[in-house]
C-alpha cells in the first residue's frame, strides 16, 4: 500500500492532491500486469475503471466494419486510460490491448464513484484533471480529424 | 539576405537528374547535378529552389539534401498537382531548370550548447532534413537532439531507412507517429504534438524548429508554449505560393512580409500575430 500510495502521489496527474484524498484513492487502487496481446478493457464492457500506465504500452482500437480493427492512439508510460467509469452508461467505447509488457496502476471506478459523490472536494479535484485530459484527447481528435497531411 | 535583381537571378541553370527515388506512394525525390560546375548551388539547411520542368511550370521546392554534399541537389516532392504530378514522370538523364538557393535559413548556430527539437509533419520533413545532417555532422556541439516526426499513416513516413539508422544511433532521439494506423503497426499512433509532452528536452534551453501543416505548425507551437520554451526559440516554415522568389511580384505575401525572401523561415514571434488568422 505505501509503495502505491508513493506512485500515485508521484504522479503528474496527481499532484497537488492532499493526503487524505490520496489515501482515499490507495483505498480503491491496485496494481496490474497485462502481457503483450492482452486486453485491458474490450468495447461495451462494463467501464469499472481507469488506468495509470507504469511502464509498455496500449494501443486504444475501433473496430471498423470493412476495415477491422483500428488503432486510433497508442498511449504510453505516465498516460491515463479511460474516463468512461466517469459518466453514464459506464461502458467503454473502445478496446484497449496492451502493445507489449505493459504495468499500471487500476483505479476502481465504482469505489472512486462513491467517494467522489460522498465528498465533492474530491470530485472536483478528479473531475478537473479528466477534463484536462478531455480536452487534449479532443485538440488531438480535431487534428486528426482535420486530416492535416492530405493536402500539404 | 540582401538580393540584388538582375536577370541573372531569374535565369535557371540547367540540371540533370541523376536519380529518381519513390519515397512513398506519393512522394518522390530527385537528385540533381548541374550541367556546368560554374552553376553550382550552395545552400544552407531551411532554403529552396525554383525548379523549373520545361513547357509545364515552375515551383518553389525546399532543398531536402545533405548542405556537404553540394554541387548534388536533392529535392524530395510530392505530387498535389499539374507540375508536381508532371514532375513525378521525370527519369535519371532529363534535365530540369534550377534557380536558387532562395530564402531564409533555420537558425542552426543558435542552437549550439541547446539541445534541439526538431518537429516536422507529412512533407515536412523535407525542409528539416538537411538541419539534422548538419547537426550529425558536429554533433558534439549540441546537446540533445530530438526528432518528433508526425504522418498520415505508415506508407506516408517519408526516408524511412534514414530515420531507422538515425533511430540505431545512440546520441540521436527520434520519435515517429502516425495518425492513423490499422492494428498491424506496431509503432505509436496519435498526433505528433502529442510527443510534445512526452519528449526529454530542456524546456529553458532548447532550439525548436517546425515544419508541417499550418494547423500542425500552431498546435505545435501551443503545445510548446505550454511545457514553457520561450517563444523566441520556437522557429517554424511557412509556405505561399510563388513567383518570382525575388520579392517582386508579392504572390507570396503574408501580411507584410515576404515569404520568399524574408522566410520561408520565421522566428514564431515575428509571425505569430499572421499565424493565428485564416487565409491571408
Ligand atoms: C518555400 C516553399 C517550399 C516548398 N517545399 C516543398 C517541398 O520540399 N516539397 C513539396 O512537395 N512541396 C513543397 N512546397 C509546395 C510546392 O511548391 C507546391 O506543392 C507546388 O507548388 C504545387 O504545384 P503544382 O503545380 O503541382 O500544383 P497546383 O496545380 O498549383 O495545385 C494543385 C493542388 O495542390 C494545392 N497546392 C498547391 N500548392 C500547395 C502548397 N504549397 N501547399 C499545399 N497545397 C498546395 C492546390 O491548392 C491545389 O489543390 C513548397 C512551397 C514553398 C512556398
Ligand atoms: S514570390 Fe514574388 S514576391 Fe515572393
Amino acid at each position: 500500500m505505501e509503495n502505491l500510495e508513493r506512485l500515485l502521489a508521484d504522479h503528474p496527474f496527481l499532484a497537488g492532491l492532499p493526503k487524505d484524498h490520496l489515501e482515499l484513492l490507495v483505498g480503491c487502487a491496485s496494481n496490474m500486469k497485462f502481457n503483450a496481446k492482452q486486453y485491458l478493457f474490450r468495447e461495451g464492457e462494463e467501464a469499472e475503471k481507469f488506468f495509470i500506465i507504469r511502464s509498455g504500452k496500449v494501443a486504444l482500437e475501433l473496430y471498423v466494419p470493412g476495415e477491422g480493427a483500428i488503432t486510433i492512439q497508442t498511449l504510453g508510460e505516465g498516460e491515463i486510460i479511460g474516463w468512461s467509469w466517469l459518466f453514464p452508461p459506464y461502458r467503454w467505447r473502445f478496446d484497449a490491448q496492451a502493445m507489449e509488457q505493459t504495468l499500471v496502476i487500476a483505479l476502481d471506478g465504482k469505489c472512486l464513484r462513491t467517494k467522489c459523490e460522498g465528498d465533492h472536494h474530491l470530485g472536483y479535484q478528479l473531475l478537473k484533471r479528466f477534463t484536462d485530459i478531455l480536452e487534449q484527447r479532443l485538440q488531438a481528435m480535431r487534428m486528426q480529424l482535420l486530416d492535416v497531411y492530405k493536402n500539404t | 539576405m540582401h538580393v540584388s535583381i538582375t536577370s541573372q537571378t531569374m535565369l535557371p541553370h540547367q540540371y540533370r537528374v541523376q536519380r529518381v527515388r519513390q519515397e512513398t506512394p506519393d512522394t518522390f525525390t530527385l537528385e540533381l547535378h548541374p550541367m556546368s560546375e560554374a552553376s553550382a548551388i550552395r545552400f544552407v539547411p531551411g532554403q529552396f529552389n525554383m525548379l523549373y520542368l520545361f513547357g509545364v511550370g515552375e515551383i518553389p521546392i525546399s532543398i531536402s539534401g545533405d548542405p556537404r554534399k553540394s554541387p548534388t541537389l536533392v529535392h524530395t516532392t510530392r505530387a498535389v498537382g499539374t507540375v508536381t504530378k508532371a514532375m513525378r514522370g521525370l527519369r535519371k538523364g532529363d534535365i530540369l531548370g534550377v534557380r536558387g538557393p532562395y530564402g531564409s535559413h533555420w537558425p542552426i548556430a543558435s542552437g549550439v550548447g541547446r539541445d534541439i527539437v526538431i518537429i516536422a509533419g507529412g512533407i515536412g520533413l523535407a525542409p528539416l532534413r538537411p538541419t539534422l545532417y548538419s547537426i550529425v555532422a558536429d554533433r558534439d556541439k549540441y546537446g540533445r537532439v530530438i526528432l518528433l516526426y508526425g504522418s498520415r499513416t505508415p506508407i506516408d513516413i517519408l526516408y524511412r531507412r534514414e530515420l531507422e539508422s538515425w533511430r540505431s544511433r545512440f546520441d540521436l532521439e527520434i520519435y515517429v507517429t502516425v495518425d492513423r494506423a490499422l492494428k498491424s503497426w506496431r509503432g505509436d499512433v496519435g498526433v505528433v504534438t502529442h510527443l510534445i509532452s512526452k519528449a526529454p528536452f530542456d524546456k529553458q534551453n532548447c532550439l525548436a524548429m517546425i515544419c508541417g501543416p499550418e494547423v500542425m505548425m500552431r498546435f505545435a507551437v501551443m503545445e510548446l508554449l505550454k511545457r514553457g520554451v520561450p517563444d523566441d526559440r520556437i522557429y517554424i516554415s511557412m509556405e505561399r505560393n510563388m513567383k518570382c522568389a525575388i520579392g517582386l511580384c508579392g504572390h507570396c505575401q503574408f501580411g507584410s512580409l515576404f515569404v520568399c525572401k524574408d522566410g520561408p523561415v520565421f522566428p514564431y514571434p515575428g509571425v505569430k500575430d499572421l499565424l493565428s488568422k485564416w487565409e491571408i
